[in-house]
Protein backbone atom coordinates (compact mmCIF):
# COMPACT_ATOMS: atom_id res chain seq x y z
CA UNK A 1 0.00 0.00 0.00
CA UNK A 2 2.83 2.68 1.79
CA UNK A 3 4.72 1.40 -1.60
CA UNK A 4 2.39 2.05 -4.09
CA UNK A 5 1.74 5.14 -3.08
CA UNK A 6 5.11 6.06 -3.35
CA UNK A 7 5.59 4.62 -6.95
CA UNK A 8 2.65 6.78 -7.73
CA UNK A 9 3.69 9.68 -5.75
CA UNK A 10 7.52 9.57 -7.69
CA UNK A 11 5.97 8.90 -11.28
CA UNK A 12 3.64 12.53 -10.47
CA UNK A 13 6.95 14.13 -9.62
CA UNK A 14 8.86 13.19 -12.61
CA UNK A 15 5.64 14.06 -14.78
CA UNK A 16 5.91 17.33 -13.24
CA UNK A 17 9.45 17.63 -13.84
CA UNK A 18 9.26 16.40 -17.46
CA UNK A 19 6.00 18.43 -18.49
CA UNK A 20 7.64 21.35 -19.82
CA UNK A 21 10.25 20.00 -21.59
CA UNK A 22 8.83 17.12 -23.08
CA UNK A 23 6.43 19.61 -24.76
CA UNK A 24 9.17 21.78 -25.48
CA UNK A 25 10.71 18.95 -27.87
CA UNK A 26 7.81 17.97 -28.80
CA UNK A 27 6.51 20.93 -30.21
CA UNK A 28 10.24 22.17 -31.63
CA UNK A 29 9.18 19.44 -34.71
CA UNK A 30 5.79 21.07 -35.09
CA UNK A 31 4.71 21.64 -38.82
CA UNK A 32 2.57 24.71 -38.63
CA UNK A 33 3.27 28.30 -37.24
CA UNK A 34 2.06 27.83 -33.58
CA UNK A 35 3.80 25.36 -30.45
CA UNK A 36 0.29 24.43 -29.21
CA UNK A 37 -1.88 21.64 -29.94
CA UNK A 38 -3.00 19.62 -31.93
CA UNK A 39 0.79 18.67 -33.03
CA UNK A 40 1.31 18.68 -36.86
CA UNK A 41 4.52 17.04 -37.36
CA UNK A 42 7.05 15.69 -37.41
CA UNK A 43 9.13 18.49 -38.88
CA UNK A 44 12.91 20.22 -38.87
CA UNK A 45 11.80 23.54 -40.77
CA UNK A 46 11.94 25.18 -37.14
CA UNK A 47 15.25 23.92 -36.77
CA UNK A 48 16.09 25.37 -40.53
CA UNK A 49 15.07 28.38 -39.68
CA UNK A 50 17.43 28.46 -36.33
CA UNK A 51 20.75 27.33 -38.19
CA UNK A 52 19.52 30.27 -40.90
CA UNK A 53 19.23 33.03 -38.41
CA UNK A 54 22.32 34.87 -38.36
CA UNK A 55 21.44 36.34 -34.83
CA UNK A 56 20.79 33.28 -33.21
CA UNK A 57 24.35 31.60 -34.57
CA UNK A 58 26.36 34.98 -33.66
CA UNK A 59 24.96 34.94 -30.18
CA UNK A 60 25.75 31.08 -30.08
CA UNK A 61 29.43 31.69 -30.76
CA UNK A 62 29.54 34.92 -28.40
CA UNK A 63 28.31 32.33 -25.64
CA UNK A 64 31.24 30.31 -26.24
CA UNK A 65 34.15 32.49 -26.33
CA UNK A 66 32.50 34.38 -23.26
CA UNK A 67 31.92 31.13 -21.41
CA UNK A 68 35.14 29.90 -22.40
CA UNK A 69 37.33 32.87 -21.42
CA UNK A 70 35.40 33.94 -18.57
CA UNK A 71 35.71 30.55 -17.30
CA UNK A 72 39.90 30.08 -17.92
CA UNK A 73 39.74 33.50 -15.85
CA UNK A 74 37.80 32.54 -13.26
CA UNK A 75 39.92 28.71 -12.73
CA UNK A 76 43.05 30.57 -12.58
CA UNK A 77 42.06 33.65 -10.28
CA UNK A 78 40.57 30.82 -8.42
CA UNK A 79 43.50 28.46 -8.15
CA UNK A 80 46.31 30.94 -7.81
CA UNK A 81 44.17 32.47 -4.63
CA UNK A 82 43.48 28.81 -3.41
CA UNK A 83 46.77 27.81 -3.13
CA UNK A 84 47.97 31.05 -1.98
CA UNK A 85 45.25 30.80 1.06
CA UNK A 86 45.68 26.58 1.73
CA UNK A 87 49.92 27.30 1.50
CA UNK A 88 50.67 30.40 3.14
CA UNK A 89 49.38 31.89 6.30
CA UNK A 90 48.34 35.15 5.32
CA UNK A 91 46.96 37.88 8.14
CA UNK A 92 43.37 38.56 7.99
CA UNK A 93 43.22 35.16 5.80
CA UNK A 94 39.83 34.40 6.83
CA UNK A 95 38.30 37.71 6.24
CA UNK A 96 40.19 38.15 2.77
CA UNK A 97 38.97 34.68 2.03
CA UNK A 98 35.23 36.05 3.31
CA UNK A 99 35.61 38.48 0.77
CA UNK A 100 36.56 36.34 -2.41
CA UNK A 101 33.28 34.17 -1.45
CA UNK A 102 31.03 37.43 -0.77
CA UNK A 103 29.31 37.40 -4.45
CA UNK A 104 28.20 34.19 -4.07
CA UNK A 105 25.53 35.73 -1.66
CA UNK A 106 24.41 38.10 -4.07
CA UNK A 107 21.44 37.94 -6.83
CA UNK A 108 22.70 38.11 -10.26
CA UNK A 109 20.40 41.06 -11.09
CA UNK A 110 22.04 43.12 -8.37
CA UNK A 111 25.48 42.30 -9.26
CA UNK A 112 24.85 43.36 -13.02
CA UNK A 113 23.08 46.62 -12.07
CA UNK A 114 25.93 47.29 -10.09
CA UNK A 115 28.60 46.81 -12.67
CA UNK A 116 26.57 48.73 -15.00
CA UNK A 117 26.69 51.56 -12.74
CA UNK A 118 30.53 51.05 -12.38
CA UNK A 119 31.50 50.82 -16.34
CA UNK A 120 29.09 53.95 -17.22
CA UNK A 121 30.99 55.78 -14.84
CA UNK A 122 34.62 54.82 -15.69
CA UNK A 123 33.21 54.92 -19.50
CA UNK A 124 33.30 51.22 -20.87
CA UNK A 125 30.77 50.62 -22.82
CA UNK A 126 28.42 47.86 -22.84
CA UNK A 127 29.69 45.02 -24.82
CA UNK A 128 30.41 41.30 -24.57
CA UNK A 129 33.88 41.81 -22.20
CA UNK A 130 31.75 43.92 -19.78
CA UNK A 131 29.20 40.32 -19.64
CA UNK A 132 32.42 38.23 -19.58
CA UNK A 133 34.21 40.79 -16.81
CA UNK A 134 30.58 40.16 -14.67
CA UNK A 135 30.53 36.13 -15.58
CA UNK A 136 34.11 36.19 -14.01
CA UNK A 137 32.91 38.18 -11.00
CA UNK A 138 29.91 35.45 -10.40
CA UNK A 139 32.28 32.15 -10.76
CA UNK A 140 35.14 33.39 -9.11
CA UNK A 141 33.86 32.87 -5.92
CA UNK A 142 32.69 29.05 -6.89
CA UNK A 143 36.13 28.53 -8.38
CA UNK A 144 37.72 29.52 -5.42
CA UNK A 145 35.63 27.62 -2.93
CA UNK A 146 35.93 23.98 -5.36
CA UNK A 147 40.00 24.25 -5.48
CA UNK A 148 40.08 25.57 -2.06
CA UNK A 149 38.25 22.81 -0.77
CA UNK A 150 40.74 20.15 -2.59
CA UNK A 151 43.63 21.72 -0.96
CA UNK A 152 45.24 19.02 1.17
CA UNK A 153 48.30 18.91 3.16
CA UNK A 154 49.77 15.44 1.57
CA UNK A 155 50.22 17.69 -1.88
CA UNK A 156 51.77 20.42 0.27
CA UNK A 157 54.53 17.68 0.73
CA UNK A 158 55.02 16.77 -2.93
CA UNK A 159 55.48 20.49 -3.59
CA UNK A 160 57.67 20.86 -0.74
CA UNK A 161 59.43 17.52 -2.44
CA UNK A 162 60.14 19.55 -5.78
CA UNK A 163 60.90 22.92 -3.87
CA UNK A 164 63.70 21.00 -2.47
CA UNK A 165 64.98 19.57 -5.25
CA UNK A 166 65.49 22.87 -6.77
CA UNK A 167 62.12 23.44 -8.42
CA UNK A 168 61.07 26.96 -8.77
CA UNK A 169 57.78 28.68 -7.29
CA UNK A 170 56.55 28.83 -10.56
CA UNK A 171 57.47 25.17 -11.94
CA UNK A 172 56.00 24.02 -8.71
CA UNK A 173 52.70 25.46 -9.30
CA UNK A 174 52.72 24.22 -13.19
CA UNK A 175 54.18 20.96 -12.73
CA UNK A 176 53.49 19.85 -9.10
CA UNK A 177 50.39 21.34 -8.20
CA UNK A 178 47.93 21.87 -11.44
CA UNK A 179 48.07 18.58 -12.50
CA UNK A 180 47.65 17.38 -8.85
CA UNK A 181 44.56 19.55 -8.81
CA UNK A 182 43.51 18.99 -12.41
CA UNK A 183 39.82 16.59 -11.28
CA UNK A 184 39.19 19.85 -8.69
CA UNK A 185 40.41 22.69 -11.73
CA UNK A 186 38.11 20.91 -14.19
CA UNK A 187 35.23 20.78 -11.96
CA UNK A 188 35.59 24.44 -11.63
CA UNK A 189 36.35 24.98 -15.35
CA UNK A 190 33.21 23.44 -15.95
CA UNK A 191 30.81 24.55 -13.87
CA UNK A 192 31.99 28.15 -14.86
CA UNK A 193 31.26 27.07 -18.39
CA UNK A 194 27.79 25.46 -17.39
CA UNK A 195 26.93 29.09 -15.26
CA UNK A 196 28.16 31.07 -17.72
CA UNK A 197 26.34 29.36 -20.67
CA UNK A 198 22.86 30.20 -18.79
CA UNK A 199 23.95 33.09 -17.64
CA UNK A 200 20.80 35.54 -18.82
CA UNK A 201 20.52 38.98 -16.79
CA UNK A 202 23.97 40.17 -16.70
CA UNK A 203 24.54 39.73 -20.27
CA UNK A 204 21.59 41.55 -20.52
CA UNK A 205 22.56 44.06 -18.41
CA UNK A 206 26.34 44.80 -19.95
CA UNK A 207 25.85 43.96 -23.65
CA UNK A 208 24.30 45.61 -26.75
CA UNK A 209 24.79 45.16 -30.24
CA UNK A 210 26.84 41.79 -29.90
CA UNK A 211 25.49 39.48 -27.59
CA UNK A 212 24.82 36.07 -25.69
CA UNK A 213 22.55 33.25 -27.27
CA UNK A 214 20.17 33.91 -23.50
CA UNK A 215 20.00 37.49 -24.56
CA UNK A 216 19.01 36.58 -28.43
CA UNK A 217 16.69 33.68 -27.10
CA UNK A 218 14.94 36.29 -24.25
CA UNK A 219 14.69 38.63 -28.10
CA UNK A 220 13.00 35.88 -29.77
CA UNK A 221 10.27 35.67 -26.60
CA UNK A 222 8.68 38.95 -27.46
CA UNK A 223 7.27 37.22 -30.50
CA UNK A 224 5.17 35.00 -28.45
CA UNK A 225 4.77 31.00 -28.70
CA UNK A 226 7.13 30.29 -31.57
CA UNK A 227 8.27 26.86 -32.88
CA UNK A 228 11.49 28.30 -33.44
CA UNK A 229 12.22 29.43 -29.07
CA UNK A 230 11.44 25.70 -29.38
CA UNK A 231 13.82 24.67 -31.81
CA UNK A 232 16.51 26.67 -30.15
CA UNK A 233 15.71 25.77 -26.39
CA UNK A 234 15.79 22.00 -27.72
CA UNK A 235 19.59 22.10 -29.18
CA UNK A 236 20.21 24.31 -26.15
CA UNK A 237 19.21 21.28 -24.05
CA UNK A 238 20.68 18.57 -26.60
CA UNK A 239 24.36 19.88 -26.54
CA UNK A 240 23.86 20.28 -22.47
CA UNK A 241 23.19 16.56 -21.87
CA UNK A 242 26.07 15.75 -24.01
CA UNK A 243 28.47 18.02 -21.60
CA UNK A 244 26.82 16.64 -18.63
CA UNK A 245 27.55 13.18 -20.38
CA UNK A 246 30.80 14.01 -21.07
CA UNK A 247 31.87 15.84 -17.54
CA UNK A 248 30.34 12.65 -15.91
CA UNK A 249 32.61 10.13 -17.43
CA UNK A 250 35.75 12.51 -17.00
CA UNK A 251 35.47 13.92 -14.36
CA UNK A 252 33.48 12.02 -11.83
CA UNK A 253 35.30 8.36 -12.92
CA UNK A 254 37.24 7.25 -9.93
CA UNK A 255 40.98 7.42 -11.14
CA UNK A 256 43.96 5.34 -9.61
CA UNK A 257 45.46 7.17 -6.48
CA UNK B 1 63.63 29.71 0.86
CA UNK B 2 63.90 33.43 2.72
CA UNK B 3 60.31 34.61 4.77
CA UNK B 4 60.46 37.68 2.79
CA UNK B 5 60.27 35.78 -1.58
CA UNK B 6 57.44 33.30 0.66
CA UNK B 7 55.12 36.27 1.75
CA UNK B 8 55.76 37.71 -1.76
CA UNK B 9 54.66 35.17 -3.43
CA UNK B 10 51.95 34.29 -1.23
CA UNK B 11 50.59 37.79 -1.84
CA UNK B 12 51.25 37.78 -5.84
CA UNK B 13 49.40 34.48 -5.80
CA UNK B 14 46.00 35.65 -3.72
CA UNK B 15 46.42 39.22 -4.84
CA UNK B 16 44.55 39.16 -8.93
CA UNK B 17 41.94 37.67 -6.90
CA UNK B 18 41.61 40.14 -4.51
CA UNK B 19 41.88 42.71 -6.43
CA UNK B 20 39.25 41.26 -9.18
CA UNK B 21 36.53 41.23 -6.32
CA UNK B 22 37.44 44.70 -5.24
CA UNK B 23 37.18 46.26 -8.27
CA UNK B 24 34.20 44.30 -10.66
CA UNK B 25 32.16 43.80 -7.16
CA UNK B 26 32.77 45.71 -3.64
CA UNK B 27 33.51 49.16 -6.08
CA UNK B 28 30.44 48.65 -8.05
CA UNK B 29 28.59 47.92 -4.72
CA UNK B 30 29.92 50.99 -3.62
CA UNK B 31 29.37 53.20 -6.85
CA UNK B 32 25.59 52.02 -6.35
CA UNK B 33 24.92 53.21 -3.28
CA UNK B 34 26.02 56.31 -4.21
CA UNK B 35 23.86 56.27 -6.93
CA UNK B 36 20.93 55.56 -4.92
CA UNK B 37 21.70 58.58 -2.76
CA UNK B 38 21.68 61.06 -5.91
CA UNK B 39 18.48 61.09 -7.99
CA UNK B 40 19.51 63.79 -9.79
CA UNK B 41 22.72 64.37 -11.23
CA UNK B 42 24.64 67.68 -10.05
CA UNK B 43 22.14 67.82 -6.66
CA UNK B 44 23.39 66.79 -3.26
CA UNK B 45 22.76 63.65 -2.03
CA UNK B 46 19.45 63.15 -0.85
CA UNK B 47 17.19 60.39 0.47
CA UNK B 48 14.27 60.67 -2.34
CA UNK B 49 14.86 57.21 -3.72
CA UNK B 50 14.40 55.65 -0.71
CA UNK B 51 11.81 57.53 0.42
CA UNK B 52 9.80 57.14 -2.91
CA UNK B 53 10.07 53.57 -2.41
CA UNK B 54 7.56 54.06 1.32
CA UNK B 55 5.78 55.99 0.06
CA UNK B 56 5.04 55.31 -3.29
CA UNK B 57 1.98 51.19 -2.76
CA UNK B 58 3.01 50.19 -6.18
CA UNK B 59 6.35 50.52 -4.87
CA UNK B 60 6.30 48.93 -1.63
CA UNK B 61 3.82 46.25 -3.07
CA UNK B 62 6.04 45.01 -5.58
CA UNK B 63 8.22 43.85 -1.91
CA UNK B 64 5.36 42.29 -0.61
CA UNK B 65 4.50 40.59 -3.59
CA UNK B 66 8.11 39.55 -4.20
CA UNK B 67 8.13 38.08 -0.22
CA UNK B 68 4.30 36.36 -0.75
CA UNK B 69 5.92 34.20 -3.89
CA UNK B 70 9.15 33.39 -2.29
CA UNK B 71 7.35 32.07 0.80
CA UNK B 72 4.55 30.09 -1.19
CA UNK B 73 7.25 28.94 -3.25
CA UNK B 74 9.59 27.83 -0.59
CA UNK B 75 6.39 25.91 1.61
CA UNK B 76 5.45 24.27 -1.61
CA UNK B 77 9.08 23.02 -2.96
CA UNK B 78 10.02 21.60 0.43
CA UNK B 79 6.70 19.87 1.33
CA UNK B 80 6.86 18.34 -2.10
CA UNK B 81 10.43 17.47 -2.15
CA UNK B 82 10.72 16.06 1.05
CA UNK B 83 8.82 12.92 0.25
CA UNK B 84 10.47 12.73 -3.32
CA UNK B 85 14.03 12.51 -1.35
CA UNK B 86 12.83 9.99 1.25
CA UNK B 87 11.37 7.79 -1.52
CA UNK B 88 14.70 8.00 -3.82
CA UNK B 89 16.92 7.51 -0.60
CA UNK B 90 15.04 4.73 1.45
CA UNK B 91 12.76 2.95 -1.48
CA UNK B 92 14.68 2.99 -4.85
CA UNK B 93 17.30 0.01 -5.00
CA UNK B 94 20.74 1.64 -3.92
CA UNK B 95 22.47 0.66 -7.18
CA UNK B 96 19.35 3.09 -9.15
CA UNK B 97 19.67 6.08 -6.90
CA UNK B 98 21.97 7.74 -8.93
CA UNK B 99 20.06 7.24 -12.26
CA UNK B 100 16.88 8.25 -10.42
CA UNK B 101 18.83 11.32 -9.32
CA UNK B 102 20.42 12.18 -12.83
CA UNK B 103 17.07 11.86 -13.91
CA UNK B 104 14.94 14.36 -12.02
CA UNK B 105 17.78 16.78 -13.01
CA UNK B 106 17.54 15.97 -16.45
CA UNK B 107 15.26 18.96 -17.36
CA UNK B 108 17.18 21.52 -16.12
CA UNK B 109 20.16 21.47 -18.97
CA UNK B 110 18.09 23.61 -21.08
CA UNK B 111 19.05 26.79 -19.93
CA UNK B 112 16.69 28.75 -17.54
CA UNK B 113 15.30 31.31 -19.64
CA UNK B 114 13.85 28.35 -22.20
CA UNK B 115 12.84 26.54 -19.23
CA UNK B 116 10.35 29.28 -18.27
CA UNK B 117 9.47 29.63 -21.71
CA UNK B 118 8.44 26.12 -21.81
CA UNK B 119 5.92 26.27 -18.99
CA UNK B 120 4.43 28.81 -20.70
CA UNK B 121 3.78 26.70 -23.87
CA UNK B 122 2.25 24.13 -21.01
CA UNK B 123 -0.13 26.54 -19.54
CA UNK B 124 -0.53 29.19 -22.20
CA UNK B 125 -4.53 29.93 -23.47
CA UNK B 126 -4.38 27.18 -26.54
CA UNK B 127 -1.40 25.55 -24.48
CA UNK B 128 -1.43 21.88 -23.54
CA UNK B 129 -2.98 22.08 -20.07
CA UNK B 130 -5.97 23.86 -21.50
CA UNK B 131 -6.67 21.86 -24.47
CA UNK B 132 -6.79 18.71 -22.60
CA UNK B 133 -8.89 20.06 -19.76
CA UNK B 134 -11.07 20.97 -22.49
CA UNK B 135 -11.01 17.99 -24.64
CA UNK B 136 -11.75 15.92 -21.48
CA UNK B 137 -14.61 18.06 -20.92
CA UNK B 138 -13.22 19.34 -17.33
CA UNK B 139 -13.56 22.77 -18.72
CA UNK B 140 -15.22 24.24 -20.88
CA UNK B 141 -13.58 26.93 -21.77
CA UNK B 142 -9.62 27.62 -21.45
CA UNK B 143 -8.90 29.31 -17.92
CA UNK B 144 -5.95 32.11 -17.48
CA UNK B 145 -2.84 30.49 -16.07
CA UNK B 146 -0.11 32.07 -17.98
CA UNK B 147 0.34 35.84 -16.62
CA UNK B 148 -0.68 34.98 -13.44
CA UNK B 149 1.02 34.70 -10.09
CA UNK B 150 -0.17 30.89 -10.61
CA UNK B 151 2.76 30.64 -13.53
CA UNK B 152 4.94 32.65 -11.22
CA UNK B 153 4.68 29.71 -8.69
CA UNK B 154 4.59 26.85 -10.92
CA UNK B 155 7.69 27.70 -12.62
CA UNK B 156 9.66 28.31 -9.37
CA UNK B 157 8.29 25.22 -7.67
CA UNK B 158 9.66 23.24 -10.70
CA UNK B 159 13.21 24.22 -10.19
CA UNK B 160 13.04 24.89 -6.55
CA UNK B 161 11.57 21.10 -6.10
CA UNK B 162 14.45 19.78 -8.14
CA UNK B 163 17.01 21.35 -6.05
CA UNK B 164 15.72 20.82 -2.58
CA UNK B 165 15.26 16.89 -3.53
CA UNK B 166 19.28 17.29 -4.05
CA UNK B 167 19.71 18.75 -0.57
CA UNK B 168 17.01 16.60 1.25
CA UNK B 169 18.31 13.53 -0.42
CA UNK B 170 21.80 14.63 0.38
CA UNK B 171 21.18 14.84 4.10
CA UNK B 172 18.46 11.74 4.16
CA UNK B 173 21.59 9.56 3.02
CA UNK B 174 23.77 10.83 5.49
CA UNK B 175 22.17 9.94 8.65
CA UNK B 176 23.20 6.59 10.01
CA UNK B 177 20.48 3.83 9.47
CA UNK B 178 20.99 2.86 13.06
CA UNK B 179 18.67 5.65 14.09
CA UNK B 180 15.51 4.18 12.02
CA UNK B 181 16.62 1.09 13.23
CA UNK B 182 16.63 1.80 16.69
CA UNK B 183 13.26 3.92 16.39
CA UNK B 184 11.85 0.53 15.04
CA UNK B 185 13.04 -1.78 17.76
CA UNK B 186 11.37 0.18 19.86
CA UNK B 187 8.24 0.00 18.40
CA UNK B 188 7.95 3.32 16.63
CA UNK B 189 5.72 3.07 13.64
CA UNK B 190 7.30 4.36 10.42
CA UNK B 191 5.02 7.76 10.76
CA UNK B 192 6.45 8.27 14.17
CA UNK B 193 9.99 7.56 13.62
CA UNK B 194 9.25 10.06 10.79
CA UNK B 195 8.25 12.39 12.91
CA UNK B 196 10.57 12.18 16.00
CA UNK B 197 13.62 10.78 14.50
CA UNK B 198 13.96 11.65 11.31
CA UNK B 199 12.38 14.89 10.52
CA UNK B 200 14.48 16.81 13.50
CA UNK B 201 17.40 15.26 12.49
CA UNK B 202 17.10 16.50 8.83
CA UNK B 203 15.60 20.15 9.98
CA UNK B 204 18.87 22.18 9.39
CA UNK B 205 19.65 20.54 5.92
CA UNK B 206 16.13 21.73 4.97
CA UNK B 207 16.42 25.29 6.83
CA UNK B 208 19.60 25.24 4.57
CA UNK B 209 17.73 24.47 1.58
CA UNK B 210 15.06 26.44 1.99
CA UNK B 211 16.66 29.45 2.80
CA UNK B 212 18.58 29.11 -0.77
CA UNK B 213 15.65 28.41 -2.34
CA UNK B 214 14.06 32.34 -0.79
CA UNK B 215 17.48 33.69 -1.74
CA UNK B 216 17.52 32.54 -6.00
CA UNK B 217 13.47 33.06 -5.68
CA UNK B 218 13.22 36.53 -4.72
CA UNK B 219 16.42 37.74 -6.50
CA UNK B 220 15.04 36.06 -9.79
CA UNK B 221 13.60 38.55 -13.05
CA UNK B 222 13.08 35.49 -15.54
CA UNK B 223 10.55 33.16 -14.11
CA UNK B 224 7.90 36.07 -13.01
CA UNK B 225 9.00 38.36 -16.11
CA UNK B 226 8.27 35.50 -18.64
CA UNK B 227 5.52 33.72 -16.35
CA UNK B 228 3.94 36.16 -14.46
CA UNK B 229 4.26 38.94 -17.30
CA UNK B 230 3.14 42.47 -16.14
CA UNK B 231 -0.23 41.67 -14.18
CA UNK B 232 1.79 42.16 -10.83
CA UNK B 233 5.17 43.08 -10.66
CA UNK B 234 7.59 41.73 -8.10
CA UNK B 235 10.81 43.30 -7.09
CA UNK B 236 13.19 42.13 -9.72
CA UNK B 237 10.74 43.25 -12.63
CA UNK B 238 9.97 46.76 -10.71
CA UNK B 239 14.02 47.27 -10.76
CA UNK B 240 14.78 46.39 -14.37
CA UNK B 241 11.48 48.55 -14.99
CA UNK B 242 13.88 51.62 -13.30
CA UNK B 243 16.63 51.01 -15.94
CA UNK B 244 14.64 49.51 -19.18
CA UNK B 245 11.95 52.37 -19.47
CA UNK B 246 12.94 55.52 -17.05
CA UNK B 247 16.91 54.99 -17.31
CA UNK B 248 16.22 56.19 -13.63
CA UNK B 249 19.43 54.67 -12.32
CA UNK B 250 18.86 56.32 -8.46
CA UNK B 251 15.96 54.18 -7.82
CA UNK B 252 16.15 51.11 -9.32
CA UNK B 253 19.63 51.22 -7.18
CA UNK B 254 17.91 52.00 -4.17
CA UNK B 255 15.41 49.35 -4.79
CA UNK B 256 18.31 46.65 -5.35
CA UNK B 257 19.87 47.64 -1.94
CA UNK B 258 16.48 47.15 -0.52
CA UNK B 259 15.98 43.73 -2.16
CA UNK B 260 19.69 42.98 -0.39
CA UNK B 261 18.81 44.29 3.19
CA UNK B 262 15.45 42.09 3.00
CA UNK B 263 17.32 38.36 2.08
CA UNK B 264 20.19 40.00 4.60
CA UNK B 265 17.70 40.21 7.45
CA UNK B 266 15.90 37.03 6.06
CA UNK B 267 19.79 35.63 7.07
CA UNK B 268 20.00 37.08 10.61
CA UNK B 269 16.55 35.86 11.28
CA UNK B 270 17.09 32.47 10.87
CA UNK B 271 21.21 32.31 11.14
CA UNK B 272 21.19 29.82 14.12
CA UNK B 273 19.83 27.22 11.81
CA UNK B 274 22.01 27.97 8.91
CA UNK B 275 25.44 26.49 9.84
CA UNK B 276 26.53 26.16 6.28
CA UNK B 277 29.53 24.16 6.33
CA UNK B 278 32.67 24.74 4.88
CA UNK B 279 34.86 22.47 3.97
Amino acid sequence: MTRALAIVYALLLYGFIFLPVAVLVLFSFQGTLFPIPPFNGPSLRWYAAVLGDARLTAGLGNSVVVALLSSAVATLLGFLSAWGFARFHLPASAFLRGLITLPLTVSYLIIGMGLLIFFNWIGLPKSLVAAGIGHVVINLPLCFAIIYSQMGDHQANIERAARDLGASEAKVLLLITAPIMWPALFASFFLSMTFSWDEFVISFLLTRFETTLPVEIWNLLRAGLNPKTNAVGAMVFGVSIILAIVFELTAFRKRPQ
Amino acid sequence: MSSASTSRIAWASVTPALLWTLVFFVVPFVAMGVMSLHPKAGEGASLAAYAQFFTNPSYWHALINSLEVTLIVTVISVLLAYPFAWILAFMVPERWQRLALMLAVLPFWTSYVVRSYSWLLVLAEKGVVNSTLVNLGLLSEPIQIANTRTATVIGFVHFFVMLLTLTIYANLKQLSPNYRKAATDLGASGFQTFIHVILPLTLPGIMVGAFLTFVLAIGDYITPQILGGNNELLMPQLIMMQIGRRGDFASASALSLILMAVVTLAYLACARWLKIERA
